[in-house]
């Protein structure tokens, strides 16, 4: 199945989905040393998001979250893109750092935990493999 | 977004990493809140300073900016620092150097207005640290959207920011009109009004009718009130503020606020005395008016507080109130001038039970810090505090 979004940042990547139907406060959200999910309010809390598709519906809490997905890349701990429903300024800004393909305006609901993706983030295109 | 040649080959990476990265930022953004080009701004106001709030994963990534050679090009402003113990310390000056290496000026205040940057009416600015955004939206007339950090370490670099939100003038219009019949008449109502309706409006523009404050300090302790307890970073006061004229274009929803309003804040914020271990003044950082107004009340209290007073408030004002004599008197009296710092974004929670301030935006962080609060009007806390 191939869903269409919208590019915020460039690349493309392949890999497991890990789904959250939450907003996600990156900053005391995330372990920036582990990639584990700390955040009590996710509902993938426990998860780590090292090399993983992450889809959520938007960004929450501090600005400085942005500076957190650049230490995850730089721990090699950060997934492999990101995917949104609305992109916002502190995600989008730290993908851009950090360097990770992420497309928004894509219909999550439609993307299961455990499926693998490809993102095409230059092309703003998500493809579920079946 | 449209973007010029020259943007096109900062986009492109001909100008280095650092402008290339703050470029990629700004148009990300600009693309996705639906700006038509960038627009260049006259200063920066850049957030993110305390080891507290960017802790490693933001040294790391501004030692990796600016060893790539990040410069700001427009005049930049920092926000206050925090305090810790040796090793906090350590981390903070090396933050600190980082931002100087970049060109920042590291004034670190919350106030910038009262000093070192004071914008003019209708400057287009990138700023963040939410409290001077509605300080210098509303009061001043000046356009600035809540920018992050991040985002307005990147508009610093380029000199630039995308052309969206408040920096249009179709979207600096009132939204909802709010009539106070309280009467107002010092600091903590005004902390009291903020705090209230930063909940209630949300990320509103205000129109407030039947409010004329005294000072201009009332109106910045509303303003961050309501910055702080919701996303509110534009409002219009009849008769005072340079927009209000022409703050109305539609028919809007009307809310009023009354004393038993004001009184739910107050009676919230009501901890006893036993549990206060310090007493804030100076969020957002104070005037000298306000420094010399405690001076005063101290004076008149003729003994020495038990529980001490930390007033935060920029160098400038600090450096004043050294020259005005007002420093003296508070220290005679167990008060402290902490300069270009924050205690919000400092490891209170580790140091304190319970505060007493002045301020509706410090009652907020600190109670969401899990700390006990009594907020109260300054003269009312200095008098009667043990």
């Amino acid at each position: 199945m191939k869903l269409k979004g919208r590019k915020i940042t460039k690349g493309k990547a392949r890999g497991v989905a890990l789904v959250s139907k939450k907003p996600l406060s990156f900053l005391g959200g995330v372990d920036p040393k582990t990639g584990i999910v700390k955040d009590v309010e996710s509902d993938i809390r426990g998860e780590s998001i090292k090399d993983k598709i992450l889809v959520f519906p938007r960004g929450k809490g501090s600005t400085v979250g942005s500076y957190v997905l650049y230490q995850l890349k730089k721990n090699g701990v950060a997934p492999k893109a990101i995917i949104v429903e609305e992109a916002e300024t502190i995600v989008a800004t730290g993908a851009i750092i950090a360097e990770i393909p992420m497309v928004d305006k894509v219909d999550i609901s439609k993307i299961k935990s455990g499926q693998v993706v490809e993102v095409d983030a230059d092309e703003g295109e998500v493809v579920i493999e079946e | 977004m449209y973007l010029t040649k020259e943007e096109e080959l900062i986009l492109a990476g001909e100008y280095g990493y650092a402008l290339q990265k703050a470029m990629e930022i700004l148009v990300a953004l600009g693309e996705i809140y639906g700006a038509d080009r960038l627009i260049p701004i006259k200063s920066a106001q850049v957030a993110g300073v305390s080891y507290k709030n960017i802790g490693d994963a933001g040294i790391e990534f501004l030692r990796d900016f600016v060893n790539s050679g990040a410069k700001v090009s427009v005049y930049t402003t920092l926000n206050p620092a925090g305090i810790g113990d040796e090793f906090f310390m350590e981390k903070q000056r090396e933050i600190l150097e980082l931002y100087k290496a970049m060109g920042i000026e590291i004034t670190s205040t919350c106030t910038p207005y009262y000093g070192a940057n004071l914008p003019k009416f209708g400057d287009h600015i990138a700023w963040s640290e939410s409290s001077a955004v509605i300080f210098a939206n509303s009061i001043i007339g000046a356009r600035t959207n809540r920018e992050g950090g991040p985002s307005s370490l990147a508009a610093a670099i380029v000199g630039k920011t995308p052309n969206y939100g408040l920096h249009l003038e179709e979207n600096r219009k009132a939204t909802v009109i709010v009539e106070v019949n309280a009467k107002l008449k010092d600091f903590a109502d005004y902390s009291f009004l903020g705090y209230y309706l930063g909940k209630a409006l949300k990320n509103d523009i205000p129109y407030f009718k039947n409010l004329k404050p005294e000072k201009t300090d009332y109106l910045k302790e509303l303003g961050a009130s309501m910055a702080a307890t919701g996303s509110i970073a534009l409002y219009h006061v009849e008769g005072e503020t340079p927009e209000y004229r022409h703050a109305i274009a539609d028919k809007l929803e009307k809310i009023e606020v009354d004393e038993r309003e004001l009184e739910e804040v107050r009676e919230k914020f009501n901890a006893e005395w036993g549990e206060i271990d310090a007493i804030v003044i100076g969020c957002p950082h104070a005037s000298i008016q306000e420094v010399k107004e405690v001076a005063e009340i101290l004076k008149m209290r003729g003994k020495p507080l038990k529980v001490p007073l930390l007033i935060t408030a920029s160098r400038a004002v600090k450096a004043l109130s050294d020259v005005l004599g007002y420093t003296d008197v508070i220290e005679r009296y167990n008060g402290k001038i902490i300069a270009d710092s924050c205690l919000i974004v400092s490891p209170v929670e580790k140091w304190y039970r319970g505060i007493a301030t002045n301020s509706g935006k410090a009652s907020f962080y600190f109670s969401s810090a899990g700390l006990k609060v009594r907020l109260e009007n300054t003269e009312k806390l200095l008098l009667e505090a043990p």
